[in-house]
């Protein structure tokens, strides 16, 4: 198998040669570095076995930001090839293996994580817990993502890379059609990362429900925690699907069986069908927790109550149950029959409705609130509009004749563009800017912010418009290159130039972070923003085990409460401190992962050794896990009073 | 909405609820097992739309044995009962009896896991294999995941064994019997399903 490895990087595009080396060089960068400034043990001891959700939200965060420049890359790469007509920039392969990854990383490399990464961060804050219920699990979620996003992002350099499209829809992506390794790196990382997401809305379900600090009722919850618990009963209902999905088209490319086949009775629609069970419901998985960011924000810098807390809790439960419904609006025209296309049409267009209500809700609660246009309030503000539209063009395509004419041309890609950059993307990055601080005890400069705000937004505008023109001029998605004569060129060198102003953005948000670093205002006060919700009570970086005494909830707001009525900002400190229990660390949700990375490696190349030692080191991590006497360990007042004093 | 921490355990009923911390992986468990059962309810849709799809080659009816599958469902159906009894000893405080009980369980769990292996073989040597026709490949899937998740349950209950042993009947033991128990729960009502879905109905034709 290496020597097939070797013989293929050697015959491999020039851009994938340079792209190994480069990885190469980075890899050697990172271990002399490590070692030359001994920071191997520090790496180790503080964040690869850290069970505390705080690190783990931040690891997420990274990762999420570092798959973002790898998806923006692949978009600039692709705009680049559209820019003229007849370009010779990427061939028709190519260009079909960055669609592919451009579409699965940004959906579950980039989205998933920086969603689970604001949860993980704010979530037990939020409701005064001092973690999440299953620590240890919330480690192993963590690096299931991350290995498989390793697995995902090795297919580029080691044996090429998927290329039938982020659905990745048989008989096209079955052996037949795919030979090749390209499909099973798809199948088998986003296979390991799921297990881990199905791991994390398991915990954050629990931890919500039964974690909550004395006196917070559920209607006193504040609405991000409520968007995570919705969110995340969709994940539990959505993942399975696509466990299944994948599993079978991993045993018809692996195994020889004939689920999806053209042969042998298989039915590929029975694949569309699980496929988009999950992948509908997913974009709601992705915009729920955002509905959750944009209320905080909105709240708290318009210094007012959320208006209408209750229809905001409702609106969230209906958008979860309705969400589910909606998936067959991805194949009206697959011929189900004009009964079935109703249903779901209608079923999509009545998202809107609980949609609409949250929209109003933020618009009453700005009205005659003192508004302060801080970096999160600004991506708050430029979601509003953008979300409008993106949920206009989104009641165009629900309505199934309407999508007769729409289907697979640039409206749709316009469209969910619309949606998931101006909801999700714009709604972590406020999500990001607003809890920065507390997970760095810095703010991020605000000048550097806004001009990546203005260049993100401008560039948005300038590539996506012209693209429902394209959509409805004919253009189809997925073309690598088309003629002059079909007069697409000019709209798209326009949309194409959008996409690079983007690109100049997310430098903006790069050099802000490192300036910041080093010159970001320091937060000494925990409260950087005059906040609301209880995380806003606790210094700024957070203590591990967060709350040295567990808060009592008077009412919604808690922490504006609290500042009301005390006027001073700082808890109580005359209630006597007791020992708080904790958790250990364990290196053994990193081994799990690794196992599954080997795993799964090994069955990408049909190396069926390789991939049952993988798999035994799963059973084994999973028993140790199960004989092992973790009891975890006790802070002593002592240590809680040094730490508070700091 | 908050729970009593650290109260002592007055109620012997409620051994395995007795701490927050076990209520948490109880309350996380059922959870999981909503997951599990929205993979079987795809798995069963998949084997639905494809038990037609035979391709010319053997058939439900052609194929299933009544006694063998009925046997199959004897022994599962007993050793939810005997798990269930396992439990119940455990609450009595009874240790003997309880891993007496578990050992049953887990001997009656690798009866059916057996039975269910040499289907599969005999399948196979008839050329009846998963790659033959959709149907086939739908059919060991299924009933396939569902043996999977039986071999697991069999090796958790081991694991379980060994730590009553070890660590004697306290909370967190009594917790992790008692999911292993609602875990071998769930199998035996998604066997039921398969028994009625797809063997009952598989030779009703």
């Amino acid at each position: 198998m290496f020597k097939s490895l070797v013989l293929y990087l050697k015959n491999a595009d020039p851009l994938i040669q340079m792209s190994a080396v480069a990885i190469v060089l980075t890899l050697i960068g990172i271990v002399v570095a490590l070692t030359y400034y001994k920071k191997w043990g520090w790496l180790w001891r503080e964040w690869i076995t850290t069970v505390d959700h705080k690190k783990i939200g931040i690891m997420y965060l990274i990762c999420a930001l570092l798959m973002l420049f790898r998806g923006g890359v692949d978009a600039l790469l692709m705009r680049t090839q559209l820019a003229f007509p007849g370009m010779n920039f990427l061939d028709a392969q190519h260009y079909n293996e960055i669609f592919t990854t451009h579409g699965t990383i940004m959906i579950l490399f980039v989205a998933m994580p920086m969603l689970f990464a604001m949860m993980n961060i704010a979530v037990p804050l939020q409701i005064g817990a001092r973690d999440v219920a299953f620590p240890f699990l919330n480690a192993v979620s963590f690096w299931l993502f991350f290995f498989g996003a390793l697995l995902f992002n090795l297919s580029f350099v080691l044996g090429g890379s998927p290329d039938a499209g982020w659905v990745s829809y048989p008989p096209l992506a079955e052996l037949s059609h795919s030979p090749g390794p390209g499909i099973n790196y798809y199948v088998l990382s986003l296979q390991i990362s799921g297990i881990g997401s199905i791991a994390t809305g398991i915990n954050f379900i629990v931890t919500i429900l039964k974690m909550r600090a004395p006196g917070m009722t559920l209607m006193r919850m504040p609405l991000f925690t409520w968007s995570v618990l919705a969110s995340c009963i969709v994940i539990i209902f959505a993942f399975p699907a696509l466990t299944v999905a994948l599993a079978l088209l991993g045993l018809d490319r692996i195994a020889g069986t004939h689920f999806f086949t053209m042969l042998h009775g298989g039915n590929p629609m029975m694949y569309v069908n699980l496929f988009w069970i999950w992948g509908h419901p997913e974009v709601y998985i992705a915009i729920l927790p955002v509905y959750g960011i944009f209320s905080e924000i909105v709240s708290t810098f318009s210094k007012k109550y959320i208006f209408g807390y209750k229809s905001m809790v409702i609106s969230l439960m209906l958008i979860s149950v309705i969400g589910y419904f909606v998936w067959v609006h991805h194949f009206f025209t697959m011929g189900a029959g004009p009964g079935v296309n109703s249903f779901f049409a209608v079923a999509s267009m009545a998202v809107g409705i609980p949609t609409g209500v949250k929209v109003f809700n933020w618009l009453f609660t700005m009205f005659r609130g003192r508004i302060r246009l801080t970096l999160p309030m600004l991506w708050t503000l430029a979601f509003i509009p953008c979300f409008a539209i993106g949920g206009a063009t989104g009641v165009m395509l629900a309505a199934a004749p309407g999508d007769y004419q729409f289907h697979n041309s640039y409206v749709v890609i316009a469209h969910f563009h619309q949606t998931l950059i101006g909801g999700a993307v714009f709604g972590l990055l406020a999500g990001m800017y607003y809890w920065w601080p507390k997970m760095f005890g810095f703010k991020l400069n605000e000048t550097l912010g806004k001009w990546a705000f203005w260049f993100f937004n401008i560039g948005f505008y300038v590539c996506f418009m012209p693209q429902y023109a394209l959509g409805l001029m004919g253009m189809t998605r997925r073309v690598y290159t088309y003629p002059a004569a079909t007069g697409w060129g000019t709209l798209n060198f326009v949309s194409t130039i959008g996409a690079y102003l983007m690109g100049i953005g997310f430098l903006f948000i790069v050099v802000q972070v490192l300036y910041s670093i080093r010159y970001g205002e320091r937060d000494m006060t925990g409260d950087p923003w005059d906040g609301r919700t209880l995380e806003w009570s606790l210094p700024s970086p957070v203590p591990y085990y967060n709350f040295a005494q567990i808060p009592t909830v008077n009412g919604r707001d808690a922490w504006w409460e609290m500042k009301q009525q005390r006027k001073e900002y700082s808890l109580s400190s005359t209630k006597e401190l007791k020992p708080i229990h904790m958790p250990n660390n364990s290196s053994l949700p990193f081994f799990m992962g690794l196992a599954f990375f080997v795993a799964g490696f090994g069955l990408v190349f049909n190396q069926f050794m390789i991939a049952t030692v993988g798999l035994i080191g799963v059973v084994v991590c999973m028993l140790w896990r199960s004989l092992e006497k973790d009891t975890g360990h006790w802070i002593s007042v002592d240590e809680i009073k040094q730490m508070e004093a700091s | 909405m908050v729970e009593a921490t650290g109260s002592p355990i007055s109620n012997q009923q409620s051994f395995e609820h007795g701490m927050e911390e076990e209520e948490k992986h109880i309350l996380g468990f059922w959870i999981f097992l909503a997951t599990d059962l929205v993979l079987f309810a795809c798995l069963f849709a998949t084997y639905l739309v494809l038990r037609t799809h035979t391709d010319g080659g053997p058939t439900e009816a052609q194929l299933f044995d009544i006694p063998m599958f009925t046997l199959e469902t004897f022994i599962l159906l007993t050793s939810s009962f005997t798990c269930g009894l396992a439990v119940r000893e455990m609450r009595n405080g009874h240790l003997g009896r309880l891993m007496g009980w578990l050992a049953v369980t887990i001997l009656l769990g690798l009866a059916f896991v057996g039975i269910e292996v040499n289907e599969f073989l005999s399948y196979s040597l008839e050329g009846a294999t998963m790659q033959r026709s959709a149907f086939l490949s739908g059919f060991f899937t299924l009933v396939g995941t569902h043996g999977l998740h039986v071999s697991l349950g069999i090796v958790w209950m081991i694991s379980v064994g060994i730590q009553l042993m070890r660590d004697r009947i306290q909370p967190t033991t009594a917790r992790k019997l008692f999911n292993a128990g609602l875990y071998w729960h769930f199998l035996d009502v998604v066997w039921v399903m398969i028994y009625t879905v797809v063997y009952l109905m598989g030779v009703m034709k």
